[in-house]
């Protein structure tokens, strides 16, 4: 497993696009530099992935959630359509970061938003896609035709999970962790269909953006602050990793939200 | 009233984006219509819909195509569209992009007129004959050549089976196919919806395997025959050679049916009842001629009960009545199911298919086998309003004929 990190050189809180957003409670340079090595050396030296990184650019603060740039199959990278024009600057830049190694880049039609990996998860040979928040319903429709696979569209109803990887966690082909009151009953009802064993998260730890996990095989990294979920996962067998993540709740992200899966 | 035309695609079954479409309709205020749907086979594949709305008001369908809009329903202009249709190239070849039927009753619009398609039977290509302005389903094999056939989506739409009708009894077994359900009772409806066909002076169509003479149901089904619950028989070589064995020797491949042991001999016999009916011409000369006095066939020969036997490679004989050739006997068959308005089909998987094939989806099907697979499959390739009960056929049989006896008097029936 490979994965694209950013680093929040430039990273603050300079528009609000999401509640968790406000300009008058910035987030601490040095703090949030901090923490997002602290993940980096977790993911790097305890988990032994591939981590690749892509520069920092001045003047897009939320380029260090990577997860929102898009979408990598094979060889292929979907790129984003941003919803908020405040975002749209970061798609070039990872353009040509996929460009100069090889990837064949795929562009959406302008008027479907998409973005990328936070609002679509694969769970066993199912993706599961979140809409209306963020991405459109059609642009998932196109993705699901561009990677040849089942996509099941779910509204995300509440405007402080806009993106499904905030309330929405696959931990492997028959498990996930989900915040129940983030989906219309829609929703719930194909989570439940098609998920063996579904583990609803409570309002406290999903507020500690405990979906927004990790998960690399066995092992699994997370907010800190997430006691019950941490231990219905290492009930389950997983290893837990938890670390410190709040300056970039700040932002209405957290760990997942800081990667992008590139192989 | 203003009416507007929606599309919508996608995985919209699984993900219930479908539903939830509807449902919002409905709770704007407004009536749907699904003018045709089409569902993905593999789990990877794409599924459409077409569906109309009607609302009472232009600012409420506005509204209401906004709201559709964000879950992917896209406003499509139908109203005047046509269907197109194009010639045969050649004998038994369609058009490319013919429209490919389902086995749902199904509209064409032909000069502003909407023409129901005769004969709706799934897989084939839909003929138009624009001049009696008429249209009929016709298999690939065949289709003429210059023959119209229609071809893509537009001007085609579908009816869907009901989806609020009024309670029936056998809404309650609506498409579910489990080893675990209180039989006794589907067979009582089972029963109660035979009696009101008979009744109403309709058809039922039996479809049965050579098992039901093996395990000893063959008077039940004899009696169902006898008491004119049965006006048209789909069966192989199989069954009718081993019903005659059992007319003729007592024994179905060799074994007694009244001991359970086998006859010396016994397994030359279904090859010598075989020999013996082949030597008169046949199962109705074989009856003429008082050769065969008792069974199945003698029955449906005796009360008129059509039947058609298809053949298969593994045959012996076979009997002068089975047809050899597979399209010729689909065409029989094709021929017989028409008007039937119910199918009660048993211990065969082959046959069962063959005539799911060919039953419109308003015919109420039934399918009893002791294999789950077989009701399964035959619900996967298309036959989606079969009901299946998964048993062994001669216990079902033998209520289902205590059933119908019971139900000359509907009051005892209920006791």
């Amino acid at each position: 497993m490979g994965l694209l990190m950013c680093p929040p050189a430039h990273y603050g809180i300079e528009y609000e696009i999401n509640p968790w957003m406000s300009t008058r409670r910035q987030s601490d340079p040095q703090r949030a530099r901090s923490q997002w090595s602290d993940l980096r050396h977790i993911l790097q030296h305890r988990l032994s992935l591939q981590v690749e990184f892509i520069d920092a650019v001045a003047e897009q603060p939320d380029m260090v959630f990577t997860a929102n740039a898009g979408l990598v199959w094979r060889h292929k990278f979907i790129a984003s359509n941003f919803r908020h024009e405040v975002r749209r600057g970061e798609v070039p830049h990872f353009i040509e970061w996929f460009r100069r190694r090889a990837f064949e880049i795929v562009r959406l039609p302008d008027e479907l938003f998409f973005e990328g990996e936070g609002d679509l998860l694969a769970c066993g040979d199912v993706w599961f896609a979140g809409y209306h928040i963020r991405s459109d319903v059609l642009a998932h429709q196109r993705v699901a035709e561009i990677i040849n696979a089942e996509v099941l569209s779910l509204e995300l109803t509440n405007r402080w999970f806009y993106h499904l990887d905030t309330c929405f966690c696959p931990l492997d082909a028959e498990r996930a962790l989900y915040y129940p009151p983030a989906f219309d009953r829609y929703g719930q009802e194909v989570l439940q269909s098609r998920i063996a064993e579904l583990i609803p998260v409570c309002a406290a730890e999903a507020q500690r953006f405990a979906c927004n996990a990790i998960v690399a095989d066995n092992a699994i990294v997370l907010n800190e602050g997430c006691p019950e979920v941490r231990q219905r996962l290492q009930q389950l067998g997983f290893t837990v990793h938890e670390t410190p993540l709040d300056e970039f709740i700040k932002a209405g992200g957290s760990a997942k939200c800081m990667v992008l899966t590139i192989t | 009233m203003p009416r507007s035309v929606v599309h919508i695609s996608g995985h919209i079954i699984d993900s219930l984006i479908l539903p939830k479409i509807l449902d919002i309709i409905i709770s704007l205020g407004a009536e749907f219509q699904i003018l045709d749907i089409h569902i993905g086979q593999r789990r990877a594949d794409r599924s459409s819909a077409r569906v109309q709305i009607d609302v009472p008001t232009e600012e409420s369908l506005q509204q209401i195509l906004a709201k559709v809009k964000e879950h992917g329903a896209l406003p499509l202009d139908t109203e005047d569209e046509v269907v197109r249709f194009e010639a045969a190239p050649t004998d038994g070849i369609f058009p490319g992009d013919f429209y490919a039927t389902t086995n749902l009753p199904t509209l064409i619009r032909l000069d502003n007129q909407w023409v129901e398609v005769e004969h709706p039977e799934m897989d084939c290509g839909i003929r138009v004959l624009p001049q009696s302005r008429r249209a009929e389903t016709v298999p690939m094999h065949r289709v003429k050549k210059g023959d119209f056939i229609v071809i893509g989506h537009g001007g085609v739409k579908i009816v869907p089976m009901e989806r609020h009708v009024p309670r029936e009894p056998f809404e309650f077994m609506s498409s579910s196919i489990s080893t675990e359900q209180p039989k006794g009772l589907m067979i009582r409806e089972i029963a109660d919806s035979m009696i009101r066909v008979r009744a109403a002076q309709g058809r039922i169509l039996v479809v049965a395997g050579p098992g039901l003479v093996h395990t000893g149901a063959a008077r039940h089904l004899i009696e169902l025959i006898e008491n004119d619950f049965v006006q048209v028989l789909f069966a192989g070589n199989g069954l009718a050679v081993h019903d005659i064995e059992s007319a003729l020797y007592g024994t179905s491949l060799g074994v007694y049916l009244d001991k359970n042991i086998r006859a010396s001999e016994g397994h030359e016999h279904h090859l010598r009842a075989i020999n013996a009916i082949r030597k008169v011409g046949g199962i109705r000369q074989a009856v003429k001629q008082g050769l065969l006095q008792r069974g199945i066939f003698y029955s449906c020969v005796k009360k008129g009960v059509d039947f058609v036997l298809a053949g298969s490679i593994r045959d012996d004989g076979p009997l002068p009545d089975v047809i050899t050739d597979t399209l010729q006997a689909q065409e029989a068959m094709r021929e017989k199911v028409r008007n039937v308005s119910f199918a009660l089909m048993m211990a065969t998987t082959l046959h069962a298919i063959a005539t799911g094939n060919l039953l419109p989806a308003t015919v109420k099907t039934v399918c009893v086998d002791i294999n789950p697979a077989v009701v399964t499959k035959l619900c996967d390739r298309g036959t989606f309003q079969a009901v299946g009960l998964v048993t062994d056929v001669e216990p079902f049989l033998r209520e289902l004929s205590q059933y119908l006896r019971q139900g000359d008097n509907p009051a005892d029936a209920r006791q």
